[in-house]
C-alpha cells in the first residue's frame, strides 16, 4: 500500500519548443480514483500517454507499478493496464464481438471473457452487429468494455462519459466504484462534469501543460477559498438592516449572501434565529466552481505576465 | 509469436471480409486464362499458344497489376488505424511495434500470396491439362513465386508510405506515385539512358541498375528463360548479360526484407 501505483517525479514532455507538459510531480495509490481536469490541450492526454508508456518523458521520471512504463521490463504490466482513448473509432466493418475478441486475445484472454465484458457494459444485444451501425453511446460502451479487459489494476479513461445517456453514466460510475473497491486505481480524465465529484478521491487541475492545483475536493475548496452561497427567503429587509449580515450581501444577486466557509455556521445560526425566515438554501462551491476559480486565476496571472513583458 | 498470429489472423480475415481475396483472385484468374487462350488472337488464332508467349504476356501484365494491388491493399494499414485512434490503443497493449508490423505483413501478405497462387495457378493447371507438358508447371511455379515476392515487396513498400505520412489521402497519393515510378517511369528512364547517352551503358551496368527496381527483377526472372523473340526493349539487352536465377531471387527477396526492416525502423521512431 505504501509504494504508489503510479508516480511522476518532475516528469514533463516537450515537443520541440512546445512544452506539452511541464515538470510535474504526483502519485496515485492503489484503490484511488483521480480526476484529471482541464480544457483541450491542457496536457491531460500527454500525461496519460506518459503513464501508458506510449511516449517517453523528455525529463524527469515516470514509474508505474515500480517500473518505467516505456521500458521492456514493464511489458507484462501492460496486461494490468486498461485505457480508453478519447476519440477512438473501432474497426467499423467488424462486429462488436469481433472487435472485443481481437483486443482480448492481444491481452491473452479469449472470446468467453469478451462476451462477459459486453454483458457487463450492456451491449450483448448488438454484439453480432457491425460497429458501423452502433450509436455514439454504444461505441463508448464498447470502448469501456475494451478498457475493462482482464480486470486491470490501473485504468486510464479519457472522457469516459461522453455520449452516454444518464442511465449509462450512472452505470459507468457504479462500475468505477466497484473497481475501486476491488483495489484498482482509476484516472478519470474529463472536462468538469456534474456528478463526477462523489466518485473521485482527488482532483488534479491542469491548464496549458501546467499543474494548477491538486488535492481532495475539500482541500481544493479551501485553497480556492470560495464562499458558500446562502439564499434565505422571507426576510423582508432584515438582512440589509443587520450590519453583520449585510456585509455578505452581493450586489449582483439580490438577497444572496456569500459567506466564507469558516463563517458559514455562525451566519446560518443567526439567520435561523430570525422568525421571518421561511426557507433557506445553502450551496457549497462545487467542483465546477473550484475548477473555474483556478482557471481564471491562472489566466489572469498569465495576462499580468504578458502585460508586464509587453511593458518592459 | 502469439501476438503476431493474432494480428495476422485479423488482417487476413479483413482481407476475406472486404472481398479482397476473391476479387484479386478473380482478376488474376480471368486475365491469365484469357491471355492463355486469346494471347495469340492478334496473329489470327484462338487457342492455347506457346508457353513462352503466354508467360511473357502474363509477366508484362502482372508487372503493372501486382504492385498496384499490393499498394491499394496496404497503403492505409497504419495511417488508417492512426486516424481512427486504434493504433495508439494497440500500442498500449502488450504488443510491440515490430510484432504489430510483422503481424500485419503476414496477414496481408497471405492475401496477396494466396490470390496469386489461386489466380495464376488456375491457368497453369488449364495449360497443363491442354498441353500435358511438364515444362509448363516449372515455368509457372517460377512465375508464381516471383509474382508473390513482387507482391510482398510492394506490401512492404506501402507500409513505408503508410508509416511516413499522417493522412490517409496523402498515403493514397504517394502510393500512386510510387506505382508510377516503379512500374512505368523507371523503365522509360532506363530506355532514355540507353538511347540518349552516347557512351552507352554497359550491359553489366544496365542489369545492375535494374536491381534498383523490383518490377524489373521480376521481369528478368520470367523473361530470362524465354526465347528472345518474345522479349523486346531494354530488357533483351539486360537478359543477355543475364544474372543467375538464384541471384535474381535473392535480389527480389532483398526487396521484400529491406523495406520491411526500414518500415520497422521508421515505426519505432514514429511519434504518436
Amino acid at each position: 500500500m505504501n509504494t504508489p501505483l503510479v508516480s511522476l517525479t518532475e516528469a514533463g514532455k516537450t515537443y520541440g519548443q512546445l512544452a506539452a507538459l511541464s515538470a510535474m510531480t504526483m502519485s496515485l495509490n492503489e484503490g484511488e480514483v483521480l480526476g484529471l481536469f482541464g480544457h483541450n490541450g491542457a496536457g491531460k492526454t500527454t500525461m496519460m500517454k506518459l503513464i501508458l508508456g506510449v511516449i517517453s518523458p523528455s525529463h524527469g521520471k515516470v514509474e508505474v507499478m515500480g517500473m518505467a512504463p516505456d521500458s521492456k521490463e514493464a511489458w507484462h504490466c501492460r496486461t494490468k493496464v486498461g485505457y480508453l482513448p478519447e476519440n477512438v473509432s473501432f474497426y467499423e466493418q467488424l462486429t462488436g464481438l469481433e472487435v472485443l475478441t481481437y483486443f482480448a486475445k492481444l491481452k491473452g484472454f479469449n472470446k468467453k471473457q469478451a462476451v462477459e465484458l459486453l454483458e457487463q457494459v450492456g451491449i450483448t444485444h448488438a454484439m453480432k452487429r457491425q460497429v458501423k451501425t452502433y450509436s455514439k453511446g454504444m461505441r463508448q460502451r464498447l470502448g469501456l468494455a475494451q478498457a475493462f479487459i482482464g480486470e486491470p489494476k490501473l485504468l486510464l479513461l479519457d472522457e469516459p462519459t461522453v455520449g452516454l445517456d444518464p442511465i449509462a453514466t450512472g452505470d459507468f460510475y457504479k462500475t468505477v466504484d466497484q473497481l475501486k473497491s476491488n483495489g484498482s486505481s482509476v484516472i478519470l480524465c474529463s472536462h468538469v462534469l456534474p456528478g463526477v465529484e462523489q466518485h473521485i478521491d482527488r482532483a488534479m487541475i491542469l491548464s496549458s501543460g501546467k499543474l494548477l492545483a491538486m488535492g481532495t475536493l475539500g482541500e481544493l475548496r479551501q485553497q480556492a477559498a470560495l464562499p458558500v452561497v446562502i439564499k434565505p427567503s422571507g426576510l423582508n429587509g432584515a438582512v440589509a438592516n443587520d450590519i453583520k449580515l449585510s456585509s455578505y450581501l452581493t450586489t449582483a444577486c439580490q438577497g444572496t449572501l456569500m459567506v466564507p466557509e469558516d463563517e458559514k455556521l455562525s451566519v446560518l445560526k443567526q439567520l435561523l434565529s430570525l422568525n421571518e425566515l421561511d426557507d433557506i438554501n445553502v450551496e457549497s462551491a462545487n467542483l465546477e466552481k473550484v475548477y473555474q476559480h483556478f482557471l481564471t486565476q491562472h489566466q489572469s496571472s498569465e495576462l499580468k505576465k504578458e502585460t508586464a513583458r509587453g511593458q518592459s | 509469436m502469439k501476438q503476431i498470429l493474432t494480428v495476422a489472423n485479423k488482417e487476413f480475415h479483413d482481407g476475406l471480409r472486404n472481398r479482397w481475396l476473391v476479387s484479386i483472385t478473380l482478376i488474376f484468374a480471368l486475365l491469365s486464362i484469357g491471355l492463355t487462350y486469346f494471347g495469340a488472337a492478334a496473329s489470327g488464332a484462338v487457342g492455347v499458344t506457346s508457353l513462352s508467349t503466354t508467360v511473357a504476356s502474363l509477366a508484362s501484365l502482372a508487372v503493372f497489376l501486382i504492385p498496384l494491388i499490393a499498394l491499394l491493399l496496404s497503403y492505409d494499414s497504419f495511417v488508417g488505424e492512426q486516424e481512427s485512434g486504434t493504433l495508439l490503443l494497440l500500442l498500449t497493449y502488450p504488443l510491440s511495434k515490430s510484432q504489430l508490423l510483422i503481424g500485419k505483413f503476414i496477414g496481408q501478405g497471405s492475401i496477396i500470396a494466396l490470390a496469386t497462387l489461386l489466380g495464376f495457378g488456375a491457368s497453369a493447371v488449364l495449360l497443363y491439362v491442354q498441353l500435358g507438358d511438364s515444362e509448363i508447371l516449372w515455368a509457372f511455379s517460377l512465375f508464381i513465386v516471383s509474382a508473390i515476392l513482387l507482391g510482398l515487396s510492394f506490401t512492404a513498400i506501402s507500409y513505408l508510405i503508410s508509416l511516413s505520412v499522417s493522412e490517409k489521402s496523402k498515403a493514397a497519393g504517394f502510393a500512386l506515385i510510387t506505382w508510377f515510378l516503379f512500374a512505368l517511369a523507371f523503365d522509360l528512364a532506363l530506355l532514355a539512358l540507353l538511347v540518349g547517352v552516347e557512351e552507352g551503358v554497359s550491359q553489366q551496368g544496365l542489369t545492375q541498375l535494374m536491381m534498383l527496381n523490383p518490377t524489373d527483377i521480376f521481369r528478368l526472372v520470367n523473361l530470362a528463360g524465354l526465347a528472345s523473340s518474345d522479349v523486346n526493349g531494354a530488357l533483351s539487352v539486360a537478359i543477355k548479360a543475364s544474372l543467375s536465377q538464384t541471384q535474381l531471387f535473392s535480389a527480389l527477396l532483398a526487396w521484400v526484407f529491406l523495406p520491411l526492416t526500414l518500415a520497422i525502423f521508421i515505426f519505432k521512431k514514429k511519434k504518436l
